[in-house]
């Protein structure tokens, strides 16, 4: 297992390079000058030149580059070009407000999409798999933004019940910064659902016809333990690895529903720091992103490992 | 066409007592258009073996899924039929009474020992799981049946073999913790499809003993669904050849194999010459098995029959000649219409 783990970590060495190299080169082409989004009103040569050589925006590309990934390694993603904090405080910041967002979306999802996934499947064909599959179809065509406004306006404008936007850190008061977080973490959650749900139930309807499924039932089990004990447990796999992925895919794309409830977490960060030309936030989100993304991705192979005893022992 | 619904006579095997009878029974696929199975007739005794054999298609499967309420729900509708098994009437639309049945008193084996357990438990658990379906024992009673029973199968070092999971056993291995997991709550009927079809010649031995040596001590009936005449020439008490989703004759299996009567048994006994010869599969007689869609009217067989005449358009019953055989033919007993046309 050990040995499974470095393997897929030597691995992911070159996947993080080839990231970041391509980050940094497209980030270079771009159309418009940091030093002059820096500078704001200050048009005078000799500050621009002093801004370019303290920022070493200079140096060839490729050493820009080296010198780059080689402060990385060490932990220094440079400094933010808009506030002067380092890059990694800032992603420190505003990364755990994310993955507490993603963390509630994904357990809406598991809550609502695992169990329609099951009950679809047990009833595929007949009128309750219909239903939950347009409700599924409707989950994931329904834009994010548009259900975030529309439960904004009916929850919290209408009924009162929860706050509209805004954010408590789960250390000062957990009760309270999870009620705040229910409402964008649902509406993260539900596309997240249909899909989930959507992937369930395939999963689920081919281990259904399965031989060993049928032996459950020649033993004489009773349905519920043939559909939620052999069958399901068979159809974790795919659901387990679909959830560390979905996991990822989340933190990056909570950009949208963080601007809808002015959530100030990583999606905020990104935005300022793309219209404000801020390099160095940029890449650092992105270098960290990419780690992310392997790192999910990992352990959604370790999960694959596990629950096959099949290739546990090797 | 209504297919003669008299009780059969009971087969000719030393014992009158019946354990499963299977009456008239139909069942027909939805949107087929002609049944799948057709007035079949069938009974197994305690201690005996019926074998069901026929070509690969014919509705072997079907029928034992059907019996143990198996199908697919909304599969397939009954059309006509009753099953007495134990004194007693199955009712195949009561799912609780069938479950209970299931795995307790009537038992099934499958064909496909690789992909038959499920690979994500250890099969000491998969065991027990059977014994705890049915009874209010404990767990560690349960274990203890378990381990006994995998003894009982052949498993050497069945203790550490409980802990195994089925990718760590061979197909043959497998096989034995099927019989093992149908056989561990003593059941009086076990229904085993094609079990040694995807097992080596040798393995394919080993369970047939195992499986006979198993049903005298317990007095089991056993109906071994098949496609290999070796296989009924070792095991068979009776014999019900099956053709299309038709029995076309049925009797003791020394009649069938010394004196066969319907002209598909005749083409089926022509590729193994006497009990203890070689195998013969199946696939000598000439022509394919009519599917559901291109069903002929009357007899099934008479695409392939080289005796059919005009008359074959109609269904010919399953008649009984003597000796507890039976034969669903116009012109059985062929000896005496041979000799008449002559
Ligand atoms: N669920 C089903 N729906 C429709 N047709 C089926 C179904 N299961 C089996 N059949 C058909 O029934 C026929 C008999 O199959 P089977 O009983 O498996 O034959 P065998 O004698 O080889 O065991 C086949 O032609 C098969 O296609
Ligand atoms: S009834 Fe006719 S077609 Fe059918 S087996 Fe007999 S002779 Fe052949
Ligand atoms: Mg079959």
């Amino acid at each position: 297992m050990l040995s499974f783990i470095l393997r897929r970590l030597v691995i992911a060495i070159p996947t993080i390079i080839l990231i970041s190299v391509f980050v940094f080169t497209l980030q270079k082409l771009l159309p418009g000058d940091p030093v002059l989004a820096m500078a704001g009103e200050e048009r005078d040569p000799q500050v621009l030149e002093f801004l370019r050589e303290k920022y070493r925006l200079n140096d060839p590309i490729p050493v820009q580059y080296f010198t780059w990934i080689g402060n990385a390694l060490t932990g220094d993603l440079g400094i933010s070009l808009r506030t002067n904090q380092p890059v990694l405080e800032l992603i420190g910041e505003k990364l755990p407000v994310t993955i507490q967002l993603a963390t509630m979306a994904m357990i809406f999802a598991m809550v609502i999409g695992i169990p329609a996934g099951i009950f679809s499947a047990v009833k595929k064909g007949t009128v309750t798999d219909y239903v939950a599959n347009v409700v599924a179809l409707s989950g994931l065509s329904i834009p994010n933004f548009w259900l975030g406004i529309m439960l904004i306006l009916l929850v919290s404008v209408k009924w009162k019940l929860l706050p509209a936007s805004g954010y408590v850190p789960l250390s000062e008061d957990p009760l309270r910064s999870i009620t705040v977080m229910l409402m964008p973490a649902f509406v993260l959650g539900t596309a997240l659902a249909a899909t989930l749900m959507r992937h369930t139930r395939s999963a689920m309807l081919s281990v259904m016809s399965s031989d060993y499924v049928r032996t459950a039932r020649a033993k004489g089990l009773v349905e519920r333990k043939v559909i939620l004990k052999h069958a399901f447990r068979n159809a974790l796999t795919p659901i387990v690895t679909l959830t560390a992925l979905l996991f990822g895919e989340l933190i990056a794309g909570a950009v949208l529903t963080e601007q809808i409830f002015t959530i100030p977490g990583f999606g905020k960060l990104v935005v300022d720091a793309v219209f404000n030309r801020d390099y160095a936030v940029v890449q650092g989100i992105v270098l960290v992103t990419a780690v992310g993304f392997i790192f999910m991705n990992l352990l959604a192979d370790v999960a694959y490992v596990l629950l096959n005893p099949r290739l546990r022992k090797q | 066409m209504v297919q003669e619904s008299d009780p059969l006579p009971s087969p000719d095997t030393g014992s009158d007592k019946v354990l499963l009878e299977v009456r008239d029974f139909s069942l027909r696929f939805r949107g087929a258009p002609s049944d799948q199975i057709n007035h079949v007739n069938f009974s197994v005794s305690p201690g005996k073996t019926l074998c069901v054999v026929g070509e690969s298609g014919c509705g072997k499967s079907v029928t034992s899924l059907a019996m143990m309420g198996l199908l697919p729900a909304g599969a397939a509708t009954i059309g006509s039929g009753e099953m007495i098994f134990e004194g007693q009437k199955l009712d195949l639309a009561d799912h609780t009474a069938m479950r209970k049945l299931r795995g307790s008193r009537m038992t099934m084996i499958f064909q496909e020992p690789m992909t038959s357990l499920n690979p994500a438990f250890r099969i000491g658990d998969q065991i027990v799981e059977a014994v705890l379906a049915h009874s209010d024992a404990s767990k560690s009673e349960a274990e203890d049946k378990a381990l006994a029973i995998l003894k009982r199968v052949g498993i050497p070092a069945a203790e550490k073999r409980m802990r195994d999971y089925p990718h760590q056993l061979s197909g043959g291995m497998r096989q034995r913790v099927m019989i093992a997991m149908a056989l561990v709550n003593d059941p009086s009927l076990l229904i085993a499809d094609e079990p040694t079809t995807a097992l080596d010649v040798t393995i394919q031995a080993q369970i047939l003993e195992l499986i006979r040596d198993l049903q005298a001590e317990t007095d089991m009936g056993t109906i071994m669904i098949t496609h290999d005449l070796g296989v009924v020439a070792e095991i068979a008490d009776t014999v019900a050849v099956m053709y299309a989703g038709t029995i076309v004759e049925t009797g003791p299996a020394e009649r069938i194999f010394n004196d066969p009567q319907h002209p598909y048994t005749i083409g089926l006994m022509s590729s193994i010459p006497q009990l203890s010869g070689p195998r013969g599969r199946l696939a000598t007689v000439p022509g394919m098995v009519p599917t559901t869609q291109n069903m002929p009217e009357g007899c099934r067989f008479a695409t392939r029959c080289p005796f059919a005449q005009p008359i074959c358009a109609k269904e010919p019953p399953l008649a009984p000649l003597e000796g507890g055989h039976a034969v669903a033919c116009h012109f059985a007993p062929l000896e005496t219409h041979l000799e008449q046309s002559a």
